[in-house]
């Protein structure tokens, strides 16, 4: 994803932290961080996905005074499209990260894309699946390259079944 | 607080549960973190009546976001060089998932000392639901 400015902030971290049900003080308490040898409260390391909310074009976000897609009155709040879920329908396949160094509460990164590769394969319990790579490179403050980031997602030509017995 | 090559080798492994019984209210949470707020995660109406799946189900970045904790919680903190995974299965409201990560090998690259690790996330069922891969510098 694109993004001018995603600053690193620590209710963010906490939060973030707290959704993922990891209670490491290191991102939360500033003075345990630095006491392990860290220069403050630091990220974790899917972090960088919440650049989300400063992605101006994020598809998976409402945005104000446009139609959302998910349901208020009615199942969905814009015109069912055709192949299956439209919009709804794409999944994230793989997620790959390179690291120079870890978020720390004060950084501000940029994130620039880089055009990835496209490829098609049958699946045994989705259909046909178009995937799309896209690669991420977030800079810090002094045009540092400090996360590379590597996500490919799938659209399916049907939903994905569930497995046997599930 | 960081893993010492010296005292680990090939072959050593790490386990916990990631998650006990996942609540819908811990998607949610993720969504509002994370920011992905597509429906598919928190809007059983649109993810049933529209996209045709038989409940919401949780982000793949929140199952890769507890299974980090797997490995920060053994290698130490700010210290992975790369992680990656593959989504497998979905993971639905109700899932228990357990993480297992593994040392394939110990290197040096110039004066850092290296682990790779592989990882694998199965739900209740035994069913993988990710698996995935990771480098971290170790203390010497």
């Amino acid at each position: 994803m694109a993004v001018e400015r995603f600053p690193i902030e620590a209710g963010h971290i906490l939060m973030f932290a707290n959704a993922i049900g990891d209670p490491n003080p290191a991102y939360r308490d500033a003075d345990v961080a630095r006491s392990r040898g860290l220069p403050g409260v630091i990220a974790p390391p899917t972090f960088v996905q919440a650049s989300a909310h400063f992605d101006p074009d994020y598809i998976l976000r409402p945005k104000l005074g446009e139609p959302w897609f998910g349901s208020g009155r009615e199942a969905t709040g814009v015109a069912p499209s055709t192949g299956g879920g439209g919009i709804g329908s794409g999944l994230h396949a793989e997620q790959h990260y390179e690291y120079t160094r870890p978020l720390r509460e004060g950084d501000v990164l940029t994130a620039t894309v880089l055009p990835g590769r496209t490829w098609e394969k049958e699946g045994r319990r989705a259909g046909t699946m178009k995937f799309s790579e896209m690669i991420t490179e977030y800079r810090d403050q002094d045009g540092e390259l400090v996360v590379t980031a590597r996500s490919v997602g799938v659209m399916t030509s049907r939903p994905v079944e569930k497995e046997e017995g599930q | 607080m960081s893993l010492r090559a010296s005292d680990v080798k090939a072959g050593d492994q790490h386990e916990a549960v990631l998650v006990d019984n996942l609540t819908r209210t811990q998607i949610v949470q993720y969504a509002g973190a994370s920011g992905d707020f597509n429906p598919l995660h928190s809007d059983e109406m649109f993810t049933t009546q529209i996209a045709g799946y038989p409940s919401v189900f949780g982000h793949g970045m929140l199952t890769m976001g507890m299974a980090g904790r797997l490995l920060t919680d053994w290698v130490g903190d700010g210290r992975l060089r790369r992680y990656g995974v593959q989504f497998r299965s979905q993971v639905w409201p109700g899932d228990t998932l357990t993480g297992s990560a593994t040392i394939d090998a110990l290197r040096e690259e110039g004066a850092d000392h290296l682990a790779d690790l592989v990882l694998t996330v199965t739900n209740q069922r035994g069913e993988v639901v990710l698996t995935g891969t990771a480098t971290a510098l170790l203390d010497g």
